[in-house]
């Protein structure tokens, strides 16, 4: 298709050595910026999957890639890091470079780009799988109701639009470690130590360290499928943001909240004490039968099971944490897509506010 | 012994600025393209317009120590 993805090559290679190792290590993420045992790089070590410690070591750019991952160049590297009576076995090394990139548009009519094929990051912050992760999530409803004729194919290009801007803004974090970790001129470097230094004693330094901000979904603040806010909300729950988790039971027994959304459009109701007015529940069964079908769920801080048949799904939120992190207060009611974000609030419930909302976030009004 | 060592610590080291990584990106932008002397010299001047935005000598005796200490 002739189609390239732009951006920006590190001038750096790094090694990654894959070891098992006897000894118990705390499960702990170490970064070490200029440390004795390979001074003048940065080293970090991270726990993986099946007993695994990953340990990369930056190299500089003039190290040879074929002779730095023979095993005789890479042991004496892991052994002045672990110590010499430290028993490991090589797992598996290898030696990178890494790009900050992304294609211009992520969809090309038919052709839909996601993952890796649609963007790059360094590796620093867990960005690379998580994002395509969620460019999958944020296609497959749309694709589902696109197919089944349920919404217009411009919903597809909202896909481009949404992930290009969670591609930039994970490409921005990305680079900003990158940076940190490795400065680009002198100055740069200068500002970098005289920040580890402060931070042996000021906390404020330690929050300016960044050795790899662990990657948060993208708040998509300016989709066209958000409704905006009509009344006055605070914290991070605002249209296009994620979903926060929270505590909660189920039919009495503790539980998840995103357990119990994402797989349609889902309507919160947040209530005193699950009481809702006729009206509400008619509209509520509307809601369930509409050609973008919508899900409703009640939240109340105490359930009481005798009432429970027939109605819509029930979660008791017994520490109000739901409530709190949604800044909820009783009538309050959240929209929330398929893919988990939010896409429209209210204080008070209207059915038709909410088939207007639906219809926005599908490209269908 | 410099007076902020004696007094009561009046320079503020919590966390103070909310887009941490955003100021840290301007700051490092700030000198692009610059050479050593004029970098030295930029960051002169940024030193001087925050203290005056300071105005506190306490404060800026405080963190004079504190910047001193490791040098």
């Amino acid at each position: 298709m002739g189609l390239e993805s732009k951006g920006r090559t590190f001038r750096d290679r790094f090694l990654i050595a894959d070891v098992k190792m006897k000894a118990d290590f705390p499960t702990e993420r170490w970064f070490w910026f200029d440390p004795p045992f390979h001074p003048g790089q940065s080293v970090l070590l991270h726990r993986q999957p099946d007993n695994i410690w990953r340990i990369d070591f930056q190299l500089g750019w003039d190290a040879d890639p074929v002779v730095e991952r023979q095993p005789e160049r890479v042991i004496p590297r892991v052994k002045a890091l672990l110590g010499e009576q430290t028993e490991f076995e090589l797992e598996w090394c290898s030696v990178y470079t890494f790009s900050c990139l992304r294609m211009e548009t992520f969809r090309h009519g038919r052709v839909l780009f996601a993952g890796d094929s649609a963007h790059g990051v360094s590796p620093f912050g867990a960005r690379g799988a998580n994002s395509g992760v969620q460019d999958a999530e944020n296609l497959a409803w749309k694709l589902k109701l696109v197919l089944e004729g349920k919404a217009p194919e411009q919903l597809l290009d909202t896909y481009a639009s949404e992930r290009e801007y969670a591609a930039d803004e994970n490409i921005l974090n990305s680079t900003r470690a990158t940076d940190f970790i490795t400065p680009k001129s002198e100055i740069s470097r200068i500002f970098r130590d005289a920040t580890l230094d402060l931070a042996k004693d000021c906390a404020f330094a330690r929050r300016l360290v960044n050795s790899g901000r662990l990657s948060v979904p993208a708040t998509l603040v300016h989709s066209p499928l958000n409704t905006p806010d009509c009344d006055d909300f605070a914290g991070a729950m605002a249209p296009g943001a994620a979903a926060l988790d929270a505590p909660v039971f189920v039919d009495g027994k503790p539980d998840w909240f995103l357990r119990q959304i994402g797989d349609r459009f889902t309507c919160l109701f947040f209530t005193k004490d699950q009481m809702l007015s006729p009206q509400t529940r008619e509209s509520i069964s509307a809601l369930s039968r509409a050609n973008v079908e919508v899900a409703s769920i009640v939240v109340a801080p105490r359930i009481h099971p005798a009432s429970q048949a027939n109605g819509p799904r029930l979660i008791e939120d017994r520490d109000g944490l739901l409530a709190e992190r949604f800044d909820a207060a009783p009538d309050t009611v959240y929209l929330i897509r398929p893919d988990q974000h939010v896409c429209a609030r209210w204080r008070s419930f209207t059915g038709e506010r909410v088939i207007d909302a639906v219809a926005r976030a599908t490209c269908n009004s | 012994m410099t007076k902020g060592a004696s007094m009561p610590a009046k320079l503020n080291t919590e966390p103070n600025i909310g887009f941490y990584d955003e100021f840290y990106e301007r700051l490092i932008e700030m000198h692009r393209g610059l050479v050593d002397e004029q970098s030295q010299a930029v960051n002169a001047r940024l030193i001087l317009l925050l203290a005056n935005h300071i105005g506190d000598l306490d404060v800026l005796t405080e963190a004079m120590a504190r910047a001193r200490s490791d040098a």
